[in-house]
Protein backbone atom coordinates (compact mmCIF):
# COMPACT_ATOMS: atom_id res chain seq x y z
CA UNK A 1 0.00 0.00 0.00
CA UNK A 2 2.48 2.65 0.85
CA UNK A 3 4.90 1.89 -2.05
CA UNK A 4 1.75 2.29 -4.34
CA UNK A 5 0.90 5.24 -2.33
CA UNK A 6 4.27 6.68 -3.02
CA UNK A 7 4.76 5.19 -6.83
CA UNK A 8 1.28 7.64 -7.40
CA UNK A 9 2.82 9.99 -5.68
CA UNK A 10 5.84 10.52 -7.27
CA UNK A 11 4.29 9.87 -10.95
CA UNK A 12 2.03 12.93 -9.95
CA UNK A 13 4.56 15.22 -8.99
CA UNK A 14 7.35 14.49 -11.65
CA UNK A 15 4.72 15.00 -14.81
CA UNK A 16 3.96 19.18 -13.67
CA UNK A 17 8.03 18.87 -13.13
CA UNK A 18 8.72 17.66 -16.34
CA UNK A 19 6.30 20.45 -17.59
CA UNK A 20 7.37 23.59 -15.18
CA UNK A 21 11.23 22.71 -15.94
CA UNK A 22 10.98 22.83 -20.27
CA UNK A 23 7.73 25.19 -20.28
CA UNK A 24 7.71 27.30 -17.42
CA UNK A 25 10.83 28.02 -16.03
CA UNK A 26 12.23 31.11 -18.06
CA UNK A 27 15.23 30.37 -19.97
CA UNK A 28 18.77 31.38 -18.65
CA UNK A 29 20.23 34.61 -20.23
CA UNK A 30 23.86 33.26 -21.40
CA UNK A 31 23.64 29.31 -20.71
CA UNK A 32 20.27 29.30 -22.86
CA UNK A 33 18.28 25.98 -22.56
CA UNK A 34 20.80 23.95 -21.62
CA UNK A 35 21.08 25.74 -18.14
CA UNK A 36 16.99 23.57 -17.39
CA UNK A 37 19.52 20.34 -16.64
CA UNK A 38 20.48 22.16 -12.95
CA UNK A 39 16.65 21.08 -11.87
CA UNK A 40 17.55 17.80 -12.40
CA UNK A 41 21.41 17.98 -11.49
CA UNK A 42 20.72 19.65 -8.15
CA UNK A 43 17.91 17.13 -6.55
CA UNK A 44 20.17 14.56 -7.69
CA UNK A 45 23.10 15.86 -5.75
CA UNK A 46 20.76 15.92 -2.84
CA UNK A 47 19.39 12.34 -3.27
CA UNK A 48 23.46 11.62 -3.46
CA UNK A 49 23.86 13.68 0.19
CA UNK A 50 20.84 11.76 1.61
CA UNK A 51 22.37 8.22 0.55
CA UNK A 52 25.66 9.47 2.06
CA UNK A 53 23.82 10.36 5.65
CA UNK A 54 21.21 6.81 5.56
CA UNK A 55 24.09 4.23 4.95
CA UNK A 56 25.76 6.46 7.96
CA UNK A 57 22.76 5.44 10.00
CA UNK A 58 22.33 2.11 8.29
CA UNK A 59 25.54 1.45 9.75
CA UNK A 60 25.77 2.73 12.68
CA UNK A 61 22.73 1.31 13.66
CA UNK A 62 23.56 -2.57 12.34
CA UNK A 63 26.60 -1.91 14.64
CA UNK A 64 24.48 -1.14 17.56
CA UNK A 65 21.94 -3.11 17.12
CA UNK A 66 23.20 -6.27 15.00
CA UNK A 67 19.89 -6.42 13.18
CA UNK A 68 19.95 -7.77 9.26
CA UNK A 69 17.69 -5.20 8.67
CA UNK A 70 19.67 -2.10 9.24
CA UNK A 71 22.48 -3.66 7.22
CA UNK A 72 19.50 -4.34 4.17
CA UNK A 73 18.80 -0.65 4.89
CA UNK A 74 22.64 0.72 4.34
CA UNK A 75 23.12 -1.39 1.25
CA UNK A 76 19.70 -0.15 -0.22
CA UNK A 77 21.00 3.45 0.82
CA UNK A 78 23.82 2.65 -0.61
CA UNK A 79 22.74 1.55 -3.97
CA UNK A 80 20.59 4.83 -4.44
CA UNK A 81 23.51 6.40 -3.65
CA UNK A 82 25.66 4.77 -6.93
CA UNK A 83 22.36 5.73 -9.17
CA UNK A 84 21.74 9.09 -8.37
CA UNK A 85 25.58 10.54 -7.66
CA UNK A 86 26.70 9.00 -11.21
CA UNK A 87 23.49 10.52 -12.43
CA UNK A 88 24.27 13.67 -11.10
CA UNK A 89 28.03 13.39 -12.77
CA UNK A 90 26.62 12.61 -16.59
CA UNK A 91 24.21 15.51 -16.38
CA UNK A 92 26.86 17.39 -14.52
CA UNK A 93 28.87 16.38 -18.21
CA UNK A 94 26.26 17.28 -20.34
CA UNK A 95 25.74 20.65 -19.02
CA UNK A 96 29.72 21.34 -18.95
CA UNK A 97 30.57 20.55 -22.80
CA UNK A 98 28.44 23.41 -24.34
CA UNK A 99 29.24 25.77 -21.51
CA UNK A 100 32.77 24.74 -20.05
CA UNK A 101 33.91 23.28 -23.78
CA UNK A 102 34.71 20.32 -21.98
CA UNK A 103 33.51 16.77 -20.64
CA UNK A 104 35.56 16.74 -17.45
CA UNK A 105 38.06 18.44 -15.67
CA UNK A 106 39.79 17.63 -12.24
CA UNK A 107 37.75 20.73 -10.71
CA UNK A 108 37.43 20.73 -6.54
CA UNK A 109 33.66 19.34 -6.56
CA UNK A 110 33.48 17.36 -9.20
CA UNK A 111 36.48 15.26 -7.87
CA UNK A 112 34.54 15.69 -4.57
CA UNK A 113 31.42 13.75 -6.27
CA UNK A 114 33.33 10.97 -8.07
CA UNK A 115 35.09 10.27 -4.81
CA UNK A 116 32.08 10.08 -2.89
CA UNK A 117 30.65 7.73 -5.95
CA UNK A 118 34.08 5.37 -5.84
CA UNK A 119 33.49 5.02 -1.73
CA UNK A 120 29.90 4.17 -2.83
CA UNK A 121 31.43 1.20 -5.28
CA UNK A 122 34.34 0.46 -3.13
CA UNK A 123 31.17 -0.56 -0.68
CA UNK A 124 29.71 -2.84 -3.11
CA UNK A 125 32.86 -4.25 -4.08
CA UNK A 126 33.39 -5.28 -0.69
CA UNK A 127 30.06 -6.97 0.07
CA UNK A 128 30.95 -9.19 -3.04
CA UNK A 129 33.89 -10.50 -2.13
CA UNK A 130 32.66 -11.38 1.20
CA UNK A 131 30.28 -14.59 0.83
CA UNK A 132 29.20 -15.26 4.53
CA UNK A 133 26.11 -12.82 4.83
CA UNK A 134 26.45 -11.96 8.64
CA UNK A 135 30.32 -11.48 7.89
CA UNK A 136 29.38 -9.69 4.91
CA UNK A 137 26.92 -6.61 6.81
CA UNK A 138 29.50 -7.00 9.96
CA UNK A 139 33.10 -5.85 7.83
CA UNK A 140 30.32 -3.68 5.58
CA UNK A 141 29.49 -1.84 7.96
CA UNK A 142 32.67 -1.09 9.28
CA UNK A 143 33.35 0.05 5.84
CA UNK A 144 29.80 1.77 5.49
CA UNK A 145 30.75 4.06 8.40
CA UNK A 146 34.76 4.65 7.99
CA UNK A 147 33.08 5.94 4.41
CA UNK A 148 30.93 8.30 5.29
CA UNK A 149 33.09 9.64 8.45
CA UNK A 150 35.73 10.53 4.81
CA UNK A 151 32.77 12.87 3.46
CA UNK A 152 32.94 16.11 5.68
CA UNK A 153 37.25 15.65 5.31
CA UNK A 154 36.51 15.07 1.53
CA UNK A 155 34.56 18.10 1.69
CA UNK A 156 36.86 20.24 3.42
CA UNK A 157 40.18 19.11 1.74
CA UNK A 158 38.37 20.32 -1.89
CA UNK A 159 36.54 23.64 -0.51
CA UNK A 160 39.91 24.56 0.02
CA UNK A 161 40.70 24.06 -3.45
CA UNK A 162 40.00 26.47 -6.47
CA UNK A 163 37.09 25.87 -8.44
CA UNK A 164 35.50 26.89 -11.86
CA UNK A 165 32.00 25.24 -10.63
CA UNK A 166 28.96 27.76 -10.16
CA UNK A 167 29.03 28.47 -6.34
CA UNK A 168 25.46 27.83 -5.21
CA UNK A 169 22.84 30.38 -6.00
CA UNK A 170 20.68 29.53 -3.08
CA UNK A 171 21.24 29.76 0.41
CA UNK A 172 23.09 32.80 2.23
CA UNK A 173 26.06 33.48 -0.05
CA UNK A 174 24.14 33.03 -3.43
CA UNK A 175 23.00 35.83 -5.69
CA UNK A 176 19.35 34.20 -5.68
CA UNK A 177 17.37 33.26 -8.80
CA UNK A 178 14.41 34.20 -10.79
CA UNK A 179 11.12 33.55 -8.91
CA UNK A 180 10.22 31.21 -11.28
CA UNK A 181 13.26 29.53 -11.66
CA UNK A 182 12.80 29.31 -7.68
CA UNK A 183 9.68 27.46 -7.86
CA UNK A 184 10.77 25.10 -10.64
CA UNK A 185 13.47 24.14 -8.86
CA UNK A 186 11.09 23.88 -5.30
CA UNK A 187 8.49 21.10 -7.61
CA UNK A 188 11.48 19.40 -8.84
CA UNK A 189 12.98 18.40 -5.21
CA UNK A 190 9.75 17.47 -3.78
CA UNK A 191 9.06 15.56 -6.64
CA UNK A 192 12.84 13.75 -6.92
CA UNK A 193 12.14 13.54 -2.91
CA UNK A 194 9.38 11.30 -3.69
CA UNK A 195 11.09 8.95 -6.52
CA UNK A 196 13.85 8.59 -3.82
CA UNK A 197 11.54 7.29 -1.15
CA UNK A 198 9.65 5.01 -3.77
CA UNK A 199 13.00 3.64 -5.08
CA UNK A 200 13.97 2.90 -1.42
CA UNK A 201 10.66 1.31 -0.52
CA UNK A 202 11.23 -1.01 -3.65
CA UNK A 203 14.59 -1.26 -2.82
CA UNK A 204 13.92 -2.66 0.81
CA UNK A 205 11.23 -4.77 -0.15
CA UNK A 206 12.95 -6.80 -3.01
CA UNK A 207 16.20 -7.09 -0.93
CA UNK A 208 14.06 -8.78 1.84
CA UNK A 209 12.58 -11.11 -0.37
CA UNK A 210 16.28 -11.94 -1.74
CA UNK A 211 17.05 -12.76 1.81
CA UNK A 212 14.41 -15.47 2.39
CA UNK A 213 15.45 -17.25 -1.20
CA UNK A 214 18.96 -17.47 0.39
CA UNK A 215 17.69 -18.21 3.19
CA UNK A 216 15.41 -21.13 1.81
CA UNK A 217 18.24 -22.53 -0.31
CA UNK A 218 20.19 -23.11 2.49
CA UNK A 219 17.61 -24.94 3.82
CA UNK A 220 17.00 -26.94 0.66
CA UNK A 221 20.70 -27.87 0.05
CA UNK A 222 20.65 -28.99 3.63
CA UNK A 223 17.92 -31.49 3.50
CA UNK A 224 20.31 -32.99 0.35
CA UNK B 1 50.04 1.62 26.53
CA UNK B 2 51.72 -1.62 27.99
CA UNK B 3 49.97 -3.25 25.21
CA UNK B 4 50.89 -1.57 22.44
CA UNK B 5 54.56 -1.45 23.26
CA UNK B 6 54.25 -4.78 23.12
CA UNK B 7 52.62 -5.41 19.88
CA UNK B 8 55.05 -3.20 18.19
CA UNK B 9 58.51 -4.82 19.92
CA UNK B 10 57.20 -8.40 18.39
CA UNK B 11 56.32 -6.56 14.72
CA UNK B 12 59.61 -5.07 15.32
CA UNK B 13 61.57 -8.76 16.41
CA UNK B 14 59.46 -10.24 13.66
CA UNK B 15 61.28 -8.02 10.77
CA UNK B 16 64.18 -8.37 12.07
CA UNK B 17 64.16 -11.90 11.82
CA UNK B 18 62.53 -12.31 8.55
CA UNK B 19 63.37 -8.80 6.95
CA UNK B 20 60.56 -9.13 4.31
CA UNK B 21 58.05 -6.39 4.67
CA UNK B 22 60.06 -3.27 5.33
CA UNK B 23 62.76 -4.05 2.57
CA UNK B 24 59.78 -4.68 -0.38
CA UNK B 25 58.10 -1.21 0.43
CA UNK B 26 61.35 0.70 0.90
CA UNK B 27 62.19 -0.95 -2.29
CA UNK B 28 58.61 -0.47 -4.12
CA UNK B 29 58.30 3.95 -3.19
CA UNK B 30 61.74 4.33 -4.40
CA UNK B 31 61.12 2.28 -8.04
CA UNK B 32 57.72 4.43 -7.96
CA UNK B 33 59.78 7.73 -7.43
CA UNK B 34 62.09 6.50 -10.20
CA UNK B 35 59.17 5.64 -12.92
CA UNK B 36 57.84 9.42 -12.35
CA UNK B 37 61.02 10.59 -13.33
CA UNK B 38 61.26 9.28 -16.27
CA UNK B 39 57.37 9.76 -16.75
CA UNK B 40 57.77 13.35 -16.40
CA UNK B 41 61.25 14.70 -17.02
CA UNK B 42 60.23 17.85 -14.97
CA UNK B 43 61.84 20.99 -16.04
CA UNK B 44 63.33 22.68 -12.85
CA UNK B 45 60.33 25.28 -13.55
CA UNK B 46 58.09 22.33 -13.21
CA UNK B 47 59.22 20.57 -10.70
CA UNK B 48 57.76 22.01 -7.65
CA UNK B 49 54.23 21.50 -9.53
CA UNK B 50 54.96 18.05 -10.05
CA UNK B 51 57.59 16.60 -6.99
CA UNK B 52 54.89 16.52 -4.06
CA UNK B 53 53.18 14.77 -6.64
CA UNK B 54 55.24 11.75 -7.32
CA UNK B 55 56.62 11.66 -3.53
CA UNK B 56 52.81 10.89 -2.34
CA UNK B 57 51.64 8.41 -4.73
CA UNK B 58 55.26 6.64 -3.61
CA UNK B 59 54.54 6.62 -0.06
CA UNK B 60 50.65 5.91 -0.53
CA UNK B 61 51.58 2.93 -2.53
CA UNK B 62 54.15 1.70 -0.66
CA UNK B 63 52.11 2.31 2.11
CA UNK B 64 49.83 -0.23 0.92
CA UNK B 65 51.77 -2.58 0.15
CA UNK B 66 53.35 -2.79 3.41
CA UNK B 67 49.83 -2.67 5.01
CA UNK B 68 48.78 -5.81 3.30
CA UNK B 69 52.35 -7.38 4.28
CA UNK B 70 51.53 -6.17 8.22
CA UNK B 71 47.94 -8.28 8.33
CA UNK B 72 49.00 -11.23 6.42
CA UNK B 73 51.64 -11.60 8.52
CA UNK B 74 49.23 -12.05 11.06
CA UNK B 75 46.70 -14.02 9.37
CA UNK B 76 48.93 -16.86 8.31
CA UNK B 77 49.41 -19.54 10.94
CA UNK B 78 46.53 -17.66 12.23
CA UNK B 79 48.42 -15.66 14.43
CA UNK B 80 45.60 -13.08 15.14
CA UNK B 81 43.98 -15.50 17.11
CA UNK B 82 46.53 -15.94 19.42
CA UNK B 83 46.62 -11.90 19.18
CA UNK B 84 42.80 -11.99 19.99
CA UNK B 85 43.13 -14.70 22.85
CA UNK B 86 45.76 -12.49 24.43
CA UNK B 87 44.06 -10.23 27.87
CA UNK B 88 44.06 -7.23 25.91
CA UNK B 89 41.24 -4.92 24.74
CA UNK B 90 40.28 -5.03 20.87
CA UNK B 91 41.28 -1.34 20.71
CA UNK B 92 44.35 -1.89 22.04
CA UNK B 93 45.31 -4.63 19.31
CA UNK B 94 43.93 -1.95 16.71
CA UNK B 95 46.12 0.89 18.91
CA UNK B 96 49.45 -1.42 18.38
CA UNK B 97 49.11 -2.03 14.92
CA UNK B 98 48.35 1.38 14.11
CA UNK B 99 51.92 2.20 15.98
CA UNK B 100 53.90 -0.50 14.42
CA UNK B 101 52.40 0.02 10.60
CA UNK B 102 53.26 3.64 11.61
CA UNK B 103 56.81 2.88 13.10
CA UNK B 104 57.54 0.84 9.74
CA UNK B 105 56.28 3.60 7.20
CA UNK B 106 58.38 6.22 8.96
CA UNK B 107 61.31 3.70 8.93
CA UNK B 108 60.69 3.40 5.15
CA UNK B 109 60.33 7.09 4.93
CA UNK B 110 63.73 7.68 6.29
CA UNK B 111 65.28 6.61 2.75
CA UNK B 112 62.18 7.70 0.16
CA UNK B 113 62.45 10.91 1.51
CA UNK B 114 66.15 11.66 1.09
CA UNK B 115 65.64 9.87 -2.42
CA UNK B 116 62.94 12.51 -3.30
CA UNK B 117 65.01 15.07 -2.06
CA UNK B 118 68.25 14.17 -4.51
CA UNK B 119 66.30 12.90 -7.36
CA UNK B 120 65.04 16.91 -7.05
CA UNK B 121 67.84 18.73 -6.03
CA UNK B 122 66.42 20.30 -3.43
CA UNK B 123 68.42 21.10 -0.12
CA UNK B 124 68.91 19.34 3.09
CA UNK B 125 67.67 22.46 4.79
CA UNK B 126 64.74 23.60 7.11
CA UNK B 127 62.54 22.90 3.82
CA UNK B 128 63.74 19.31 4.51
CA UNK B 129 62.46 19.13 8.01
CA UNK B 130 59.20 20.82 7.36
CA UNK B 131 58.17 18.04 4.37
CA UNK B 132 59.19 15.58 7.21
CA UNK B 133 57.10 16.59 9.78
CA UNK B 134 54.34 16.83 6.82
CA UNK B 135 55.01 13.32 6.11
CA UNK B 136 55.22 12.15 9.56
CA UNK B 137 51.49 13.84 10.20
CA UNK B 138 50.30 12.38 6.66
CA UNK B 139 51.76 9.04 7.59
CA UNK B 140 49.35 8.86 10.94
CA UNK B 141 46.71 9.31 9.12
CA UNK B 142 47.70 6.67 6.18
CA UNK B 143 48.18 3.76 9.50
CA UNK B 144 44.88 4.94 10.99
CA UNK B 145 42.89 4.47 8.49
CA UNK B 146 44.81 1.66 7.22
CA UNK B 147 44.92 -0.70 9.60
CA UNK B 148 41.76 -1.47 9.93
CA UNK B 149 41.01 -1.48 6.07
CA UNK B 150 43.78 -4.37 5.74
CA UNK B 151 41.87 -5.94 8.14
CA UNK B 152 38.72 -5.87 6.83
CA UNK B 153 40.30 -6.49 3.36
CA UNK B 154 42.30 -9.71 5.20
CA UNK B 155 39.00 -11.25 5.56
CA UNK B 156 37.97 -10.99 1.64
CA UNK B 157 38.27 -14.06 -0.99
CA UNK B 158 40.43 -11.28 -2.55
CA UNK B 159 42.93 -9.93 -0.02
CA UNK B 160 45.40 -8.13 -1.64
CA UNK B 161 43.30 -6.53 -4.61
CA UNK B 162 40.71 -5.47 -2.17
CA UNK B 163 42.96 -2.68 0.34
CA UNK B 164 44.14 -0.43 -2.63
CA UNK B 165 40.29 -0.32 -3.80
CA UNK B 166 39.35 0.51 -0.23
CA UNK B 167 41.80 2.63 1.02
CA UNK B 168 42.39 4.62 -1.87
CA UNK B 169 39.24 6.92 -2.02
CA UNK B 170 39.23 7.48 1.96
CA UNK B 171 43.09 8.45 1.57
CA UNK B 172 42.46 11.51 -0.69
CA UNK B 173 41.68 13.97 1.41
CA UNK B 174 44.49 12.94 3.31
CA UNK B 175 46.85 12.82 -0.23
CA UNK B 176 45.24 16.62 -1.59
CA UNK B 177 46.31 17.96 2.04
CA UNK B 178 50.08 16.44 2.07
CA UNK B 179 50.67 16.99 -1.56
CA UNK B 180 49.63 20.46 -1.01
CA UNK B 181 50.82 21.45 1.75
CA UNK B 182 54.33 19.88 0.31
CA UNK B 183 53.80 21.70 -2.57
CA UNK B 184 53.65 25.23 -0.71
CA UNK B 185 56.68 24.12 1.14
CA UNK B 186 58.63 23.88 -1.86
CA UNK B 187 57.38 27.13 -3.71
CA UNK B 188 57.73 28.84 -0.27
CA UNK B 189 54.24 29.97 0.39
CA UNK B 190 53.62 28.47 3.46
CA UNK B 191 50.59 31.23 4.52
CA UNK B 192 47.80 28.78 4.27
CA UNK B 193 50.18 25.54 5.24
CA UNK B 194 48.24 25.58 8.53
CA UNK B 195 44.90 24.63 7.66
CA UNK B 196 46.29 21.24 5.96
CA UNK B 197 47.74 20.37 9.21
CA UNK B 198 45.22 20.78 10.89
CA UNK B 199 42.65 18.57 8.44
CA UNK B 200 45.59 16.03 8.56
CA UNK B 201 45.63 15.62 12.46
CA UNK B 202 41.74 16.21 12.67
CA UNK B 203 41.22 12.77 10.46
CA UNK B 204 43.65 11.41 12.32
CA UNK B 205 42.17 11.72 15.89
CA UNK B 206 38.67 10.86 13.88
CA UNK B 207 40.04 7.97 12.83
CA UNK B 208 41.51 6.52 15.53
CA UNK B 209 39.27 6.91 17.67
CA UNK B 210 36.11 5.78 15.42
CA UNK B 211 38.50 2.55 14.67
CA UNK B 212 39.44 2.23 18.24
CA UNK B 213 35.34 1.97 18.57
CA UNK B 214 34.48 -0.62 16.13
CA UNK B 215 37.87 -2.41 15.42
CA UNK B 216 35.69 -5.25 17.66
CA UNK B 217 33.43 -6.01 14.57
CA UNK B 218 36.49 -6.21 11.94
CA UNK B 219 38.31 -9.02 13.91
CA UNK B 220 35.30 -10.56 15.42
CA UNK B 221 34.32 -14.36 14.00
Amino acid sequence: MRSKVLAVLSLATMIPTLYMIFFYAPTEVTMGNIQRIFYFHVPLATGGYVSAFLLFVGSLMFLLKHDLKWDRFGACAAELGVVFVSAQIVTGMIWAKPVWGIWWTFDARLTLQLVLDLIFIAYFMLRAYLPDREKRAKLSSVFGLLGMVDVPFNYFAIYMFPTQHPQPVLGPAGGGVDPEMGTTLTISFIAFGFLYAYLLDRRLAIAKVEEEIDYLKQVVFAHE
Amino acid sequence: MKPVAAIVFKDIVIEMRSKESLSSTTMFGVLVLVIFNFAFEPSSLERALIAPGTLWVAISFAAILGLNRSLAMETDNDCLQGLLLAPLSRGDIYLGKVASNFTFMIIAELVILPVFVIFNNLKFNVQFLEIAAIAALATLAIASVGTILSTISANTRMKEVMLPVLQIPLTVPVVIAAVDATGRVLTGETAEISSWLYLLAGFSIVYLTVSYLVFEFAVEE
